[in-house]
């Protein structure tokens, strides 16, 4: 996995070269709602960008676009060269080069851990069984948990199962991970153990878009930190002047009340 | 500043074996038949209307019962049951109207049929296979019903009856209208208008009417929307209505199962890129389908039960085939009896799918957090 990140070509739109994904001036609605608020951003290929905010600030649904499990209203995203335009037809495409590790893991409880992994690359990809299988008894090593390959998840403890829920979302080698939340409905004790494999998993050069509120995550890995709130980009900064000298008051505020 | 008066000891214990539980025949008697006042009025009133009809029944049903002759005037002379009919009449009960020489024909099929669906109980043969098998088995029930090839004596479907009939009817409604059923659930809940439109007018129109109106629309009406000339045979047409009804009625059940599926699982199946079929049949109906199983099997046992409605158009169904038998006047006197066997016919098929459909249930569930 460590050739992800290959070069292809980059990104030329919109100024923001070398970025694998690019938003411009993003809107959405539900409803009446405004939801996002010209969004800009801009992600470099094996860059870490991690996102905080209260919650309904639109930090979810921002990076539920990129993979368009929401679709914006206005506005440009394009992710490795491919702008997601309103009526997308490909998505299936621009989805197998995006990972996406959600807040409540969502395996496939009647699919066994190896299934929930091999699935994709069979169907998707065409993979033979016994190619994806070791495949994913990689992947399983890499977090550390082969031993449960023929358990189903509901048999796994939450910090198992968001471990397999990663190695499910690189089993289509992507070229860029999204993370929503991925802590958020852990047991304290186990938060360490799925955070290790997101920083080695940085460390080996992934793309990775984080919404999180693991700030020491934040400050060991990301490249950016982006706060959002009210459905705006409020500051982005690198993390040390980020936490150290935030411009805005509304920043002040949030860093104060999640930093104890 | 007062002292607390909450604590805790810390205290080291071994873990040991929870007490046992107290056993015992009187202890069981006592929680379970005479744990209250209320309840023991109950047993005893239950206990004396065991002991009022139990021993005459037994008496009728088996000591005085006459089991086994070919005159009628013996089982008018006995006090007890006159099983004889059945023995007498079980041809024409189990194969109606079916050339007597070739109920051999009937009786393989219907071994066919059953030894199919024993077969398909068993998990470890659940595959693609079994389907293909199921398709060999009904062709092949069908050629042996239909004769005219291999050397068979062509038999219409107007000859059909009796339990085959019973069955396979049974087979082809389930058969036919569980893919139908999830296709309009499915079609319910589709975003384009027009499918959800059709799929919910035809759902709630076939709902709206009782099977009996189906089944005469079937056998009278249609024939003549029908071009001149062109005629679907009475069988194919109740097949049709009888698949139709219980597809509508199965659809509700698998859409409740749909609806139970949380949004995540479309949505981790939407992020590995699968299809809307793939993320489908992966992934949503797997998981919908074990959820209803339930209400699923209910249906199913009910289908086999609504099979019995065919007699009213002219088919001749196990029942239909029974109160055939009966016209007869010298043994009209014994259709007690004769309902009987079939009442414990259509017992032993629909208590065997109720058994298994719990096993199923049970089974399904072991290890999975759902």
């Amino acid at each position: 996995m460590t050739e992800i990140g290959q070069a292809t070509a980059d990104t030329t739109l919109h100024g923001s070269s070398a970025a694998i994904v690019a938003l411009r001036d993003v809107n959405k609605w539900y409803g009446d709602f405004h939801a996002l608020r010209d969004v800009n951003l801009a992600v470099g290929r094996g860059e870490k960008v991690v996102i905080c905010g209260p919650s309904g600030s639109g930090k979810s649904t921002m990076i539920r676009c990129i993979n368009r499990l929401e679709e914006h209203q206005q506005g440009d995203i394009i992710v490795d060269g491919v702008e997601l335009v309103p009526d997308f037809r490909r998505i299936e495409e621009v989805r197998r080069q995006v990972g996406m590790v959600f807040q409540n893991f969502n395996l496939f409880p009647h699919l066994t851990v190896m299934e929930n992994l091999t699935l994709g690359p069979i169907l998707v990809q065409e993979a033979r069984q016994d190619e994806a299988e070791a495949a994913a008894m990689g992947l399983l090593k890499r977090v550390k948990i082969p031993e449960q390959a023929w358990k189903y998840p509901g048999q796994l403890s939450g910090g198992q199962q968001q471990r397999v829920a990663i190695a499910r979302a690189l089993m289509l080698k992507p070229k860029i991970m999204l993370f929503d939340e991925p802590t958020s409905a852990l047991d304290p004790e186990m938060i360490n153990e799925v955070l290790d494999v997101m920083v080695e998993l940085a460390e080996e050069g992934m793309t990775m878009i984080c919404v999180t509120h693991e700030m020491g995550f934040a400050r060991k890995v990301a490249d950016l930190v982006v706060f959002m709130d009210d459905g705006e980009v409020v500051e982005a900064a690198p993390p040390e002047r980020f936490f150290s000298a935030p411009e805005n008051e509304r920043t002040k505020l949030f860093l104060s009340q999640i930093l104890h | 500043m007062s002292a607390s008066i909450s604590f805790a000891t810390p205290k080291s214990t071994p873990r040991r074996p929870p007490p046992a539980l107290e056993a015992g025949v009187l202890l069981w008697l006592r929680r379970n038949l005479f744990s209250s006042a209320y309840n023991t009025v109950l047993t005893v009133l239950a206990l004396w209307a065991l002991f009022v009809t139990i021993p005459d029944f037994i008496v009728w049903a088996f000591i005085e019962a006459v089991w086994w002759t070919d005159d009628p005037q013996a089982c008018r002379d006995a006090s007890g049951a006159c099983w004889a009919v059945v023995v007498e009449k079980h041809r024409v009960m189990l194969f109606g109207t079916f050339p007597y020489e070739e109920h051999w024909r009937g009786v393989i099929a219907i071994a066919l049929i059953v030894g199919m669906a024993i077969a398909s109980a068993f998990k470890r043969l659940w595959s693609y296979w079994l389907f293909v098998a199921w398709l060999g088995v009904t062709a092949a029930v069908l050629v042996l019903l239909l004769g005219g090839v291999f050397g068979l004596t062509p038999t219409g479907t107007h000859q059909w009856g009796g339990l085959p009939l019973t069955l396979l009817m049974f087979v082809g409604t389930v058969v036919g209208g569980m893919p139908l059923a999830v296709f309009l659930a499915l079609g319910r809940r589709s975003r384009l208008p027009a499918i959800k439109a059709m799929c919910v007018g035809f759902i709630e129109i076939v709902r709206g009417v009782p099977l009996i109106t189906v089944l005469f629309m079937a056998s009278l009406m249609f024939p003549l929307f029908m071009p001149e000339g062109v005629t679907i045979n009475k069988f194919l047409r109740a097949q049709i209505g009888m698949i139709l009804f219980f597809a509508a009625y199965a659809a509700e059940i698998v859409r409740g199962g749909l609806q139970a599926i949380p949004r995540g699982q479309y949505e981790a199946a939407d992020a590995i890129g699968l299809s809307y079929w793939q993320k489908t049949n992966r992934i949503i109906l797997p998981q919908a389908l074990r959820i209803v199983l339930p209400a699923l099997m209910n249906d199913i046992i009910r289908a086999f039960k609504n099979t019995t409605f065919v007699s009213i158009i002219g088919l001749f169904d196990v029942l239909g085939a029974t109160a055939t038998a009966l016209e007869d006047p010298l043994w009209v006197l014994f259709a007690l009896e004769a309902y009987t066997f079939i009442f414990v016919l259509y017992f032993v098929f629909c208590f065997s799918m109720s058994k298994y459909s719990e096993h199923v249930e049970r089974d399904l569930s072991k290890g999975r957090n759902l």
